[in-house]
């Protein structure tokens, strides 16, 4: 099976979501990916690490990206079968432009896919309740776009891909946007993605300065700081915490829910979590549904004592 | 500036919307609402109309019904409706919906379109994107914040470390998060909004076929995680919490 995968360069590397996507696709034929990004040795060796045969690199300079990568991927994965991106926001300005500009649909929100002729697609919907299969009918390449996380990046031990650079193409009026500053919201402690431990805050805490006692809770857990949609939108937390449909998706060992409802949104972001503990003062929040340990409670209450019993042990 | 809206009518979130056994579509009552992820874009349209003389013109595809969602749009101040409402769309992917609202808006012209990311009910999050091929411009993308000046679009584009700051010339499309509060329709704009024009076109009127490149196979219901353990605060839950921890061996 021809399988192209769109990949994209984070912080002079391929993403972690990236290498997922390549890992899950050698499983399933030859990997062409387009690599998105300034590009280096390195980085085209990781690809290769992971399973990818061949390499189109695109750099767009200060061009947003959308645009000229999905008119330059049109042409490279006319005979493709599958096309596979993930979650990220560039991702999926690139997946619509393309499917628009092929005339293919698009899957969205996929967990996993299968088939040789017929390409059918796995996904849950209603916060996960509901597993449903869709299959493509329309004409090859199925263009798919998958949840973060969904797949598990592992090196293969693979050779070093061919690298063949795509030029810019020439995408008139919907190529005409210009990137003119970029700016990282540096958050403190680790990774939200990999870390062990989450501790998220909701509308429930009453106000933003409350996450002063989120990230003391994750400081002496050597855990991360989340937040739901609705507190990212209050402007408590930048994006870059929100854990959800529209955000980031975590499983970590042990998650801490505080004041969080659990709203559907929120709960496709971090059902996956191994160990779930969730203090609400509402005994019908549907977080409940879903914690090992579900805590009713008041969370300025209950999120104190924790830190002081957790200072006492350190 | 001429800003057009996608907005979508949903069932109301607050009770879980089912699926029709036969072809799996979500199945619309007559007393849909406006989806919240769309009044951001209402709000960020009527602020850059306000601040242009522009004029804001809501596009929904769907069953109309009692036109609760679009009147709310119309009485936060949105100018007038056109409504895409026709049988033989139902059941419409993401790329047949992105036909339909393109053409409708090019039919009408347009300066700036605004639309949220993605839909509560239907979550592909890529019809915007769509549109923008579709319309040929460039697709400003999940902005948190939207200005206009001198003809261009400039936006904070949310990035998954941060924000760029992107700029291009109108004619263009941003789809906003949910990053600006959205107003309250007042007493005043309620009653405005029953007397403003809602216009409502079929996909013949576009010149356009519904097809659709996907179909739902079946639907299962998920394993549920199995129930844990619920406590009510005592002044001690605290130290469940902490045993917990160490069972994760966390700490």
């Amino acid at each position: 099976m021809n399988i192209w995968v769109f990949a994209e360069e984070d912080e002079g590397v391929p993403s972690t979501g990236s290498l997922e996507l390549i890992s899950k696709a050698q499983t399933h034929g030859d990997v062409h990916v387009f690599y998105l990004g300034a590009g280096s040795d390195a980085s085209f060796a990781a690809l290769g690490d992971h399973g990818a045969s061949d390499v189109y690199h695109f750099d767009a300079g200060d061009t947003l990206a959308s645009a000229p990568a999905s008119a330059a991927m049109a042409t490279l994965v006319e005979s493709a079968d599958i096309v596979l991106f993930g979650a990220g926001n560039m991702d999926r300005d690139i997946a619509g432009r393309l499917a628009a500009r092929m005339g293919r649909p698009v899957i969205s929100n996929a967990l996993d896919f299968d088939g040789t002729d017929t390409i059918t697609v796995f996904s849950e919907i209603l916060g996960g309740t509901l597993g449903i299969s869709t299959e493509f009918t329309a004409k090859s390449p199925a263009i798919i776009v998958t949840r973060p996380k969904a797949f598990t990046a592992e090196p293969t031990g693979g050779v070093t891909p061919t690298v063949h650079t795509v030029e810019m193409p020439d995408t008139g009026r919907s190529g005409g946007a210009t990137v003119t500053e970029r700016h990282v919201e540096a958050s403190e402690g680790p990774n939200l993605e990999v870390a062990a431990v989450v501790v998220s805050g909701g509308r429930g805490l009453g106000s933003g300065d409350k996450f002063d006692m989120m990230h003391e809770l994750a400081g002496l857990l050597g855990g991360a700081v989340g937040g739901t949609r609705a507190v990212v939108d209050a402007g408590w937390v930048p994006y870059s915490y929100q854990v959800g449909q529209t955000g980031k998706t975590v499983k970590p060992s042990v998650y801490i829910a505080c004041g969080i409802s659990g709203a559907m949104q929120h709960l496709v972001g971090m059902k996956g979590s191994a160990t779930i503990i969730a203090i609400n003062k509402d005994p019908d929040a549907p977080i409940f549904g879903l914690a090992d340990l579900g805590v009713v409670g008041d969370v300025h209450k209950v999120v104190p004592q924790l830190i002081e019993a957790l200072k006492a042990r350190s | 500036m001429n800003i057009a809206v996608c907005v979508k009518q949903i069932p109301d979130p607050a009770s879980p919307y089912e699926l029709d056994d036969e072809n799996h579509w979500v199945v619309r009552p007559d007393d849909q609402v406006l989806d919240d992820t769309d009044k951001s874009g209402v709000e960020i349209a009527l602020q850059l109309a306000e601040a242009t003389e522009g004029t804001v013109t809501v596009y929904s595809m769907g069953p109309t019904g009692g036109q609760q969602g679009l009147r709310t749009a119309l009485a936060m101040g949105a100018d007038r409706a056109v409504v895409i409402d026709d049988e033989a769309l139902r059941g419409s992917d993401a790329l047949t919906t992105a036909r339909v609202l393109s053409a409708a808006m090019t039919q009408e012209g347009f300066d700036l379109v605004v639309t949220g990311t993605e839909s509560t009910d239907g979550y592909s999050g890529v019809m915007p994107q769509m549109m923008s091929e579709l319309l040929d411009v460039p697709c400003l993308s999940f902005a948190r914040k939207v200005e206009a000046a001198d003809g261009a679009i400039t936006i904070e584009r949310q990035t998954a470390g941060g924000y760029d700051v992107v700029t291009a010339p109108a004619p263009a499309l941003v789809t906003v998060t949910a990053g600006v509060e959205p107003r309250y329709p007042t007493f005043k704009g309620i009653m405005q909004a029953k007397s403003k024009p809602v216009s409502t076109l079929t996909a013949a009127d576009l010149g356009i076929e519904s097809e659709t490149g996907q179909m739902i196979r079946s639907v299962e219901p998920v394993e549920a995680r199995a129930a844990g353990e619920i406590v009510e605060d005592d002044g001690d839950a605290y130290i469940k919490i902490v045993e917990t921890l160490e069972q994760a061996k966390v700490i």
